[in-house]
């Protein structure tokens, strides 16, 4: 087992590795996404409240979803580049960033074009929004850091820092609606509860998006990593075979 | 349903084609991105490896 990790740890055979996972991801992403969306947008049926503009729903919570998970894969990755010095878990937190900044950002847009219709506002400083904001600025920051230093080696360690410091901002997020007052309503899905407050002719679409959002993740986590491999060691052999091969 | 009734949305046609373009476009930029990355770093490794084969 840990020789399977150490060899995996060097970027060839990581390269390799993501290379062979890539397919696996990026298919289902696309038949995932396609589901979803007809799902989403035809099937399920309108909200006896809020009519169609519900169905928000379908990109708003998986993409909120995605912001904290691709923080929580960033920031493993960094902690392990740190521990154990491993290149390919500096690539992986590398990549995360940006996909992580993005899935933020659509969580923010999203909201606001859902929060506009619904509460007649499209900002408020709230807990939850405020919170997600500041997320934002943590993926931002992280990839400023980043470029910030010439040595890769350096950088991934100041990243890392941030990465690890900018956990305490997860559980906020989370529970920021249940600890305060806020705007924004309560955990609409729970998984310890036998009860749920949707009713499956939504859920059901909601859990296909937030799964294709999954798998979009991998696709492009796997993609930016391998880029990000292919610059580290393009001083290499093998990486001028590889090239020669595409 | 008609089509004009499913682009209307009841009425929120621009708040729910706004977020779902949003995401489209945000994502497809996301892979689009990395696809283009990785072109441009073959082309530059082939660079490389012709300077490196003069000296």
């Amino acid at each position: 087992m840990l020789q399977t990790i150490t060899k995996l740890a060097s970027l060839r055979n990581f390269y390799f590795f993501c290379g062979k996972l890539l397919p696996w991801f990026a298919w289902p992403t696309l038949i995932l996404m396609l589901v979803g969306l007809y799902w989403g947008l035809v099937e399920a049926p309108a909200d006896y409240q809020q009519k169609d503009s519900y169905r928000i729903i379908f990109v708003h919570v998986p993409a909120a979803w995605m912001s904290l998970f691709v923080y929580m894969v960033m920031a493993v990755s960094a902690a392990a580049s740190l521990i154990w010095k491993t290149k390919a878990s500096e690539v992986v937190a590398n990549s995360c960033a940006p996909i992580g900044a993005a899935f933020t950002f659509l969580a923010l847009a999203t909201g606001s074009l859902w929060g506009k219709p619904m509460w007649g506002t499209w900002w408020e400083w709230d807990a939850r929004l405020t919170s997600e904001l500041v997320l934002l600025f943590l993926y931002l920051g992280y990839m400023a850091l980043q470029s910030a230093f010439e040595d890769k080696r350096t950088a991934a360690r100041a990243t890392a820092i941030l990465a690890i410091v900018g956990v305490v901002n997860i559980p906020i997020i989370h529970y920021s609606v249940e600890w305060w007052f806020t705007l924004h309503q309560g955990p609409t899905v729970q998984v310890m509860q036998d009860k749920q407050a949707m009713d499956k002719s939504m859920l059901i679409p909601l859990m296909i998006m937030a799964t294709a959002f999954k798998f979009y993740f991998a696709t492009v986590l796997l993609m930016r990593s391998r880029n990000e491999i292919l610059e580290r060691e393009s001083h290499t052999k093998w990486v001028q075979e590889e090239r020669e091969r595409l | 349903m008609t089509l004009l009734d499913f682009l209307d949305m009841d009425g929120y046609y621009l708040y729910v084609w706004l977020s779902f373009g949003l995401a489209i476009v945000v994502m497809l930029a996301l892979v689009n991105g990395p696809m283009k990355r990785k072109k441009q770093l073959l082309k530059q490794l082939g660079r490389k490896k012709r300077r490196g084969q003069r000296t």
